[in-house]
């Protein structure tokens, strides 16, 4: 252990200063020595079948600020292609390095009570409410990984939703990363109250001038009762950057929440996604789709935990392989003893585009409980011949068949994208990877 | 335009290393329509699958020629681009890929880069033909065959063969398994396709649809090839009298099924 001490590249001061800066509250400057202190003492998560120990998780620069822009138009390309029209009318953040640059919530949700800001402007305007949902539903002593997320925080949007207020618009957030070795430490938190109703969808993107940057980032989504999260991500990060992604909810009685996740880091990445269904009704609809190229090598852990009665999830992860990567998908659906009526469903298939390429669906199921249903579904195979065939039979040529149907095989995640321009992104990305 | 012609000669085709089609003789010529009858597992499909270049089948030996050119050194999709259409009798499904997406890759995929097809052009020539097969606009937009019926995806075979224009079709059973008013539209599908530009061979097991679509000549096959040609009247005789009877009058007595 101490010799893993000495591989942080910043110390109690480092952090006491960064967070000094910040003008945070005391007790999220102490939160991040506590964070310190177990990224020393506790290992690295143990990803099934993937070796993380010479991942780079902690050296780089969390400290990149950027200036804030007053004007959409004023932003990279890259960003302003995913937003609506661009007119500035929509509900985003936009956060560049580790500054929130650009803001906007519409009057009218103001008037409601929602709250949508970034992580250093919760800190100042919310401290209390903040506090009582920040690492919840996840442990900050998890592993090092969430304790470095504790300790290192730079970047992260706070969502809140007060009881009964149905948002139909829906909120987006942007993260981009451009300087030299960048690190993002981002922390977000989505509130939805009683009987609330949102759509989040975020999209993490950087510049290859980044080089060998990291991503450390925590999402947790407290779902009331009776209300309803529709949660989507993009994950589009350069080919030199590690990426540690964990997303978790936590679902109240009659609450559901949808995951729509298109995570098509080009980089070494290890994503944690997990749902627990705890109250009596609630629901989980889980979409994830990636694409593994060139040499890189990912981990993808979903899991869903079935606590209340009558809990209800899907979860469907679809993949492609090409190249030399490595991706290891693990589905894990949990009906703890007492969870009596739930069902829970799991379909994880995964198409080979090389022979150089690995790809391992595991199915687990884990249940405790009698009066349940529950099924899952896991293949790892090639590219339908018959279909190829058929395709070729019109006259197109093998390759773009092959594109296609490897297209069409990870659309269902493309349609459930809310925004038109995260829509783009992801449909971009997946022809770009692909290609 | 010269008159596309189809050319097969002694075709011989086997299937996992068992022998199928025995020295299969067919001529065609644009503006023809031919019947391709037999009972089953003579090896009719097979025929089909070996002329569009399904991957499990190999020819042996013998000859397919398509205006002067050798079918069987092209792939599949340089066939299709040369001129060959397969409506399929288990026509494949491709989750996440629009019928319209399909059609227009197809299409353009003939057409070759730097001259795809203006998308209006497209969109209305899609519409007609849809209407035409009384087809609801709501397809071009579902993933292809995914969902459909058995009827839904032979009519969408014949869409697909009135947007890609080919010069030689070949309906693989086409009429199995359909209602008579499917049958009408894939008739009517067909018979709109005719002219000297545009052959068309029908494998079928029965004599009614040939009822709608008028063939020019009528072959039978059996024991992996070609046992007697005729004009319509052959289908007629062959409705009346059966397979049995056919059999007893050409004297085939061995009758060693075979596997489609």
């Amino acid at each position: 252990m101490s010799m893993q001490l000495q591989n942080l590249p910043f110390d109690s001061e480092d952090i006491a200063k960064f967070s000094r800066d910040r003008n945070e509250p005391n007790w999220f400057s102490e939160l991040r020595m506590k964070g310190l202190n177990l990224a020393e003492e506790l290992p690295l998560p143990k990803p099934e079948k993937t070796r993380i120990a010479d991942w780079n998780f902690t050296d780089f620069n969390y400290d990149t600020s950027s200036a804030a822009v007053n004007n959409l138009s004023d932003l990279p390309e890259d960003i302003r292609r995913l937003m609506n029209n661009g007119d500035g009318a929509g509900n985003v953040l936009v956060h560049v390095n580790s500054s929130a640059v650009y803001h906007h919530l519409s009057q009218e949700l103001i008037d409601q009570g929602v709250i949508y800001t970034d992580l250093a402007t919760a800190l100042r305007d919310h401290s209390d409410l903040f506090a009582k949902y920040y690492f919840k539903t996840t442990s900050i002593k998890k592993h090092r990984l969430t304790a470095l997320n504790a300790a290192l925080a730079n970047g992260g949007s706070f969502l809140y939703i007060p009881r009964n207020v149905v948002i139909s618009e829906p909120v987006q957030a942007v993260y981009y990363q451009n300087a030299p070795s960048a690190g993002l430490v981002a922390h977000t938190v989505v509130v939805a109250e009683q009987s609330s109703a949102v759509t989040f969808v975020e999209s993490y993107l950087s510049d290859p001038i980044v080089g060998k940057g990291v991503a450390n980032i925590v999402s947790e989504v407290v779902v009331g009762e009776n209300a309803q999260v529709k949660y989507g991500a993009v994950d589009e990060f350069s080919d030199q950057m590690i990426t540690y992604v964990n997303r978790q909810a936590e679902v109240a009685r009659d609450g559901s929440i949808q995951w729509a996740l298109g995570q098509m880091n080009d980089g070494n990445t290890l994503s944690e996604n997990a749902t627990n269904l705890q109250g009596d009704g609630a629901a989980a609809d889980i979409k994830a789709v990636s694409i593994g190229s060139g040499s890189q090598k990912q981990n993808f852990d979903n899991y869903v935990r079935h606590v209340g009665k009558a809990t209800k999830s899907q979860l469907l992860v679809r993949a492609a392989q090409k190249d030399a990567s490595n991706s290891i998908f693990n589905a894990r659906t949990k009906i703890e003893h007492g969870a009596s009526g739930a069902d829970g469903e799991q379909t994880q298939r995964v198409l080979m585009l090389s022979d150089q390429a690995r790809g391992d669906a595991n199915p687990i199921l884990l249940i405790d409980e009698y009066d349940v249903i529950a099924g899952h579904a896991a293949s790892v195979g090639r590219v339908d011949p018959d279909q190829l065939y058929y395709l070729m039979s019109r006259g197109i040529k093998q390759e773009t068949a092959e594109k296609l149907i490897v297209e069409g095989f990870l659309a269902p995640i493309v349609d459930l994208l809310p925004i038109e321009g995260v829509r783009k992104q992801l449909a971009t990305l997946i022809e770009r990877k692909v290609g | 335009m010269t008159v596309p012609e189809l050319k097969i000669n002694d075709l011989h085709v086997s299937v996992e290393g068992k022998s199928i089609v025995k020295g299969f003789d067919l001529n065609m010529k644009g503006g023809e329509i031919h019947a391709l009858m037999g009972p089953n597992g003579t090896g009719k499909s097979t025929v089909a699958s070996a002329l569009m270049g399904h991957p499990k089948y190999s020819v042996t030996s013998g000859q397919a020629l398509l205006d002067g050119e050798n079918l069987l050194d092209m792939s599949v999709d340089e066939r299709a681009r040369a001129g060959m259409f397969l409506a399929m009798q288990y026509p494949s499904e491709v989750s996440g890929v629009t019928n319209a997406d399909f059609l227009r890759t197809a299409i353009n995929g003939r057409r070759g880069e730097g001259n795809e097809i203006p998308l209006m052009k497209f969109i209305k020539t899609l519409d007609k033909k849809m209407q035409m097969l009384e087809m609801d606009q709501a397809f071009a937009e579902r993933y292809v065959n995914e969902g459909f019926s058995g009827g839904e995806k032979k009519r969408n075979e014949i869409l697909q063969l009135m947007m890609l224009e080919p010069k030689f079709a070949i309906l693989d059973e086409i009429d199995s398994g359909l209602d008579i008013d499917a049958l009408k539209w894939v008739a009517k599908g067909v018979n709109s396709m005719r002219s000297e530009n545009f052959g068309c061979l029908i494998i079928t097991h029965y004599q009614r649809l040939l009822n709608y679509i008028k063939p020019d000549k009528v072959h039978i096959m059996m024991q992996g090839r070609i046992v007697k040609t005729g004009g319509p009247e052959l289908a007629l005789q062959l409705e009346k009298e059966g397979y049995d009877g056919m059999k007893a009058e050409l004297g085939i007595t061995d009758d060693e099924t075979v596997e489609a």
